[in-house]
């Protein structure tokens, strides 16, 4: 019978079928700071982590992003790092990185950079855009404290067969719109609640165009879609980012993985549970005006009117985001001005999007009036780029320059909005008080961030022509 | 955790759809290895005025004194979207609610209130809409969630059905600990591991 690429992995990993659901082997977990709380679970149970050898933690949900050489002063974020560490050390992790190491990052940065997670594997971790590690062909996806507790113990979850929902993005993307722009406008198409209950396959040549960090970008917003999962056949562009990396394959081992990961593709007639197709070549880049990643509008449009919405609750919700956005209905995207700008995040802090941003920036000075920061995705993502002098134009530009974190795309480390203040974010959330209480989001790609720092208001980057670097 | 059979509490509806578990826990109550003081910070936003638990907002429905003691939510469509965080079930626990009843909820958030022996009941855009209404005109309006017979019970006397899959029946019914579960699973797991090796080696 015919198989989808999810059907393939999800066959291939089943222990056992019990009442309470399928035990589903987990070939990578991924950890972070806030695996602490699953970490003094298991501990208190008594119980050991099963394959500490198939774990990584990272350090990225509360750390600073200035000076992360001094200690953490914080009483419940020292806490929360120091439990984090004390129980790596006692299970003995296969890989654990701390602050100082330059592989630490965001755990969605920082896993693919080193080949933790692989086509055809499962990877789970304690945080919902692990959908990220599908860009790989992997079967990848976020769970609660208990899960990650669970995985710990146990090397396996108990688990009930998603659906499985094709999305085709044909066509080419115009210059200055990037996979961000993709898959916002996508959220915009079928909702925040677009994909609940179903992994979500991308496909088509918009996909296969893309790079592994745009791949990254799109998986990892599949969760705003409400999809368990988002995942991409692995092809040559895979295998050529997965070759040299420290926990991928290599030597003989690539050869036999390279030959099962060409038969993990999806069967031409495989069924899909549900099925959608969206043309790139006419997208504009997009901006979102509200307080879900799904009120999105192209660059060149206005904030929609409440007449516009499909049924009463959508135009109830559209008003609160106004008053909460404070923004009128009818006010043209390009006529929004922020007043804060980051770029970072798991969504997009890898080094293309540094470089893509860099090369808006490079030569110009951030707006009066608006405070601008990037923060890399990890210590190797910052690394690159200052060896390729990027921090040197963002600072020269009057751009903040970090140390890696989650930082304000979740705020737990105090690099938060104050009430009111306005953000070009390039990170994934948009909701109330996300970036702080108060605040106000507005995602964008880098491109998009990167040119309303400079111009102080959104504008249209097809319009504007990159520095070289 | 303590197994879920019948539930009777009094309603607060919550009409707004897509609440993300940012409202429901924000980020400020996930700095600590502990649970404590996760009651306090349920819906804080919308909650306290300026962020201030000490100034609750009177308009906001969790404040009013008629859902004093309220243990059933009825809220909007895809209710717990957003982060993994398990501390939005832990949150609505803690402040004493036992049954969320949505048209939708997102899959984290279901997966992790099954574990923690929270109910959430799936019902018909009619019926939530009908219950809302229900519980808007008559104050002191409790339902009765009777998870065997998928059924909310209304003071008032209407019935609604709700749709849960049979796994998670069970689970709820039977305060089942997974982790007990799988580790009943043990050999199973080991020889997977055993197969894999042989058939993955590059996984180790």
């Amino acid at each position: 019978m015919a198989k989808t690429l999810f059907d393939r992995i999800w066959d291939a990993h089943v222990v056992a079928e019990t009442p309470g659901g399928t035990l589903l082997y987990i070939d990578r977990h991924l950890g972070h700071d806030g695996s602490s709380r699953a970490l003094r679970m298991l501990a208190e149970r008594g119980l050991p982590v099963r394959r500490p050898d198939k774990t990584l933690i990272v350090l990225d949900h509360v750390v600073p992003t200035v000076n992360q050489a001094a200690p953490v002063l914080e009483p419940r974020m020292r806490e929360m790092l120091d439990t984090v560490r004390a129980e790596a050390a006692r299970y003995r992790i296969g890989s654990f990185f701390d602050l100082t190491d330059p592989r630490n990052g965001i755990s969605h940065v920082a896993g693919p950079e080193q080949g933790f997670a692989l086509p055809g594997s499962t990877l789970v971790c304690g945080d919902s855009h692990t959908s990220t590690h599908g860009a790989f062909g992997a079967l990848a996806f976020g769970i609660g404290a208990s899960e990650v507790e669970h995985v710990f113990a146990t090397q396996a979850l108990l688990q009930h067969r998603p659906g499985t929902m094709l999305v085709e993005l044909e066509g080419r993307r115009p210059g200055g719109v990037h996979a961000k722009d993709v898959v916002l406008a996508l959220i915009g198409r079928i909702g925040i609640g677009g994909g609940t209950g179903c992994v979500i396959e991308y496909a088509g040549e918009a996909v296969r165009e893309m790079s592994m960090e745009e791949r990254m970008t799109v998986c990892n917003m599949t969760i705003e879609a409400g999809a368990r999962a988002g995942m991409m056949a692995p092809d040559e562009t895979t295998y050529e980012y997965l070759a040299g990396r420290p926990l991928a394959p290599a030597g003989a081992d690539r050869e036999a993985a390279l030959a099962y990961w060409r038969t993990l593709p999806s069967d031409p007639d495989a069924r899909f549970d549900r099925r959608v197709s969206m043309r790139v070549d006419d997208l504009a880049p997009q901006v979102t005006w509200g307080t879900n990643p799904s009120m999105v509008a192209g660059i060149d449009r206005a904030v929609p009117k409440t007449q516009d919405a499909a049924d009463a609750n959508e135009a109830a919700a559209w008003t609160r985001a106004f008053e909460y956005m404070d923004l009128a209905p009818g006010t043209r995207m390009e006529d929004v001005r922020p007043d804060r700008v980051f770029i970072g995040s798991c969504t997009n802090s890898r080094l293309s999007d540094l470089r893509t941003a860099a090369g808006y920036v490079r030569g110009r000075r951030v707006a009066d009036g608006v405070h601008a920061m990037v923060v890399p995705g990890s210590g190797l993502v910052k690394q690159d780029a200052e060896a390729e002098g990027l921090d040197r134009i963002f600072r020269e530009a009057g751009f903040e320059w970090r140390e890696p974190g989650c930082s304000m795309c979740v705020g737990m480390n105090n690099d938060l909005l104050s009430p009111g203040e306005r953000c070009a974010s390039t990170s994934n959330r948009n909701f109330e008080g996300r970036q702080g209480r108060g605040g106000r989001t507005h995602l964008v790609s880098p491109a998009t961030a990167a040119c309303a720092a400079i111009a102080g208001r959104f504008v249209d980057v097809r319009a504007i022509e990159p520095a070289g670097l | 955790m303590e197994p879920f059979e019948v539930h009777t509490g009094l309603a607060m509806p919550l009409a707004r759809v897509n609440v993300d578990t940012d409202q429901i826990i924000p980020k400020q109550y996930l700095t600590s290895t502990g649970r404590d003081g996760l009651d306090v910070g349920l819906f804080h936003d919308w909650r306290y005025l300026d962020g201030d638990p000490s100034r609750p907002d009177p308009a906001f429905v969790l404040n009013l004194p008629r859902y004093r003691g309220a243990s059933v939510l009825a809220a909007g469509d895809n209710f717990g979207c957003g982060s993994s965080r398990e501390h939005a079930p832990w949150a609505l626990l803690a402040y004493g609610f036992r049954c969320v009843i949505s048209t939708s909820f997102a899959d984290i958030f279901y997966n992790n209130s099954i574990k923690n022996g929270l109910l959430p009941a799936v019902v018909e855009a009619d019926d939530l809409e009908r219950l809302l209404d229900e519980i808007d005109a008559a104050p002191g309006l409790t339902v009765a969630a009777d998870l065997a017979a998928s059924s909310l019970t209304t003071s008032a006397g209407s019935r609604f059905g709700f749709a849960i899959p049979d796994h998670a029946r069970h689970a709820l019914a039977e305060g089942l600990d997974d982790i007990e579960i799988t580790l009943r699973h043990e050999d199973a797991i080991t020889s997977f591991e055993a197969r894999s090796r042989e058939r993955f080696p590059w996984l180790g």
